[in-house]
């Protein structure tokens, strides 16, 4: 049995819009390991993001098996793909998905509201991420109070304060300047190498695709090429 | 109460229309309050009066006069444990304008029958002994500054006294009797009958009785067994429960509790609408937002929770705000129409049923939106920005 964390076997995605069928993955095999930091390259409509989704239980393939540390999530129930994301899954998007009415430390604690933990302790692990990121002092600021690349740091503190396993960043650079960019590719890079985190990483940008350590190509559903970083 | 600043946050991002929202529902449940209040007082007399009473009145009309010697006849029927009569004066004070209830009854008599007239020992001692007494109830005193010991004329409209004398009664206030129940009518004044008998000489006859019986179960037989004596005579009567009096008269002007409950049930329909688009714009506003719920793992379920509650605290907020609002407003009212409305009060049982009607108008207008996100795919949420 592999020992890797992520196991993606025969996956097929179909969406039908109409009469029309889409195939949007066909037949893709991965298997990403623990502590991997794995890029995944391709044009539009190759079915990277519809990946991302898959592995992290937001969608469910049409036939084939994704599962992720030994649990087949095809075969878990909405609820249960709701707490395992709450668990083990952190995202990281390209437009941030902050909730413009809520402050950063409010938003940072949404997947806490979910856990047993008392208000003390979820303002502590606030505290600790809005650290990490280099934003504490921007708790009380809202979305639109910040600057791109801080929102951004926001939704990655987010995405790590439940201390998830596997960090899931769909495009996380794709709206920022390249100087910003460069910092967030820092921090995530950072994650992944002192925190271990597991990182899967949707991206256009071959200067982002760099700070993998394996980097992948789909085209047309399908895994093309395969390069070592 | 975790969730309560993002629900707080959510119904605050659309300042200018939560405000007219909240507003609307806040004016739907202060007309509630008064609608009850209104329906308190043209039914509580109804649902007071029971079957322990009977009233006997002339076959004819309410208004037709009955022999006085038919109270020992009433007196004497099996079943009855007291009888009493009452005459209607129809006296104004000053002016027509100034109208409120006066009768003429046996001082002892409408103690006994009507309990819930509470009268303190002095003033009943005085009442009782008084001759040119008059009772009367504490709004009524309240209304025109009346006070034990003051001397009041009542100018009578259909009696015309018979010695000459100038055509007022004068009573002395001598009690003041209050309800042991807020919903006991304290805007009448009694006077004796023999003092009404006096100055317009006695035709020998009163405007109706009061009958108390030993069994309200057997109340009706009692009744048939009262008019069976009077059957054609001059004077047939017609007895029945004050609880069926009082309804009879209400119908005369309609059915009221049917007519309010429908106009409440016509603007809580229209506040539901209101309500219902407020959420349903909400939340179609934020999909996406519900997506990244959903991402970060909320359940269906929680998500269907917080859209829902957001509709409830919504509703309750603004429903608790229009029933104080009713409830300060309404004492204030309650002396403008007291001529027509004694009564004029919104019960507790009313209040208790307008949170009850916040919470459903909330989980109503929030459901179909919270179904929705509820089934939301987080894909198609995510998409939509």
């Amino acid at each position: 049995m592999s020992d890797a964390l992520v196991q993606v076997s025969d996956v097929h995605k179909v969406y039908t819009r109409g009469a029309e069928r889409v195939d949007v993955l066909k037949g893709l095999e991965l298997e990403v390991g623990r502590g991997e930091f794995l890029a995944l390259m391709g044009p539009s409509g190759s079915g990277k993001t519809t990946l991302l989704n898959l592995i992290g239980g937001l969608d469910k393939p049409t036939s084939g098996r994704v599962a992720v540390a030994g649990r087949d999530l095809t075969r878990a129930s909405p609820r249960e793909l709701a707490h395992w994301r709450a668990r083990h899954v952190g995202f990281v998007f390209q437009f941030y998905n902050l909730l413009p009415v809520l402050t950063a430390a409010r938003n940072i604690e949404l997947p806490l509201l979910l856990t047993g933990l008392s208000r003390a302790e979820r303002q502590k692990h606030v505290a600790a991420a809005l650290e990490l990121v280099g934003l504490a002092d921007r708790a009380g600021h809202y979305p639109m109070q910040l600057s791109g690349g801080q929102e951004q740091r926001v939704g990655i503190a987010r995405a790590i304060v439940n201390d998830p396993t596997l960090l899931l960043c769909d495009e996380p650079t794709g709206d920022l300047d390249r100087q910003t960019a460069g910092e967030i590719l820092d921090l995530i890079a950072e994650l992944n190498r002192r925190y271990e985190k597991t990182v899967i990483m949707v991206t256009h940008d071959p200067l982002a695709a760099e700070r993998a350590r394996r980097v992948l190509h789909m085209d047309k559903g399908m895994l093309v090429e395969a390069q070592a970083a | 109460m975790k969730y309560l600043p993002l629900l707080w946050r959510n119904l605050m991002r659309r300042k200018i229309r939560t405000t007219f929202t909240f507003l609307s529902i806040t004016v739907a449940f202060f007309l509630f309050g008064l609608l009850m209040a209104i329906r308190t007082g043209f039914g509580v007399g109804i649902e007071l009066a029971g079957q322990r009473r009977l009233l006997t009145v002339h076959k004819m009309s309410m208004i037709q006069p009955l022999p006085f010697r038919y109270l020992a006849q009433i007196q004497g029927t099996p079943g009855v444990r007291f009888v009493t009569h009452m005459t209607w004066f129809g006296g104004v004070y000053q002016d027509p304008k100034n109208f409120f209830a006066n009768m003429a009854v046996d001082p002892e008599g409408i103690l006994r029958i009507y309990p819930e007239f509470v009268v303190d020992g002095d003033d009943r001692e005085r009442w009782v002994n008084t001759r040119t007494g008059a009772l009367i109830g504490r709004k009524l005193a309240a209304r025109f500054g009346w006070k034990l010991g003051d001397r009041i004329p009542i100018q009578p409209t259909f009696f015309r006294p018979k010695d000459g004398k100038p055509d007022t009664f004068e009573f002395e206030v001598v009690g003041i009797y209050r309800g042991a129940t807020p919903d006991i009518d304290e805007t009448q004044l009694f006077f004796h009958y023999k003092y009404l008998m006096e100055r317009t000489g006695d035709p020998g006859t009163v405007g109706w009785y009061a009958v108390e019986v030993e069994d309200p179960a057997r109340a009706d037989e009692v009744a048939h067994a009262i008019d069976r004596q009077f059957a054609n005579s001059p004077a047939e009567t017609k007895t029945a429960t004050e609880k069926a009096f009082m309804q009879s008269f209400a119908n005369q002007i309609g059915d009221t509790g049917a007519i309010l409950t429908a106009i409440a049930a016509i603007v809580f329909f229209v506040i539901l609408l209101i309500a219902g688009n407020t959420m349903a714009q909400a939340v179609r506003e934020r999909t996406s937002e519900l997506g990244v719920l959903k991402t970060v793992g909320f359940t269906d379920l929680t998500v269907m929770a917080l859209v829902l509650g957001e509709a409830v605290l919504l509703a309750c907020s603004a429903g608790v705000v229009g029933l104080a609002l009713v409830t300060l407003a309404v004492p204030a009212l309650a002396k403008a129409v007291e001529t027509f409305l004694p009564i004029f009060y919104v019960p507790g049982r009313s209040l208790a049923l307008g949170l009850g009607l916040a919470v459903l108008l909330g989980l109503a207008s929030g459901g179909v939106p919270a179904y929705l996100a509820q089934r939301l795919s987080i894909v198609e949420a995510l998409r939509k920005r």
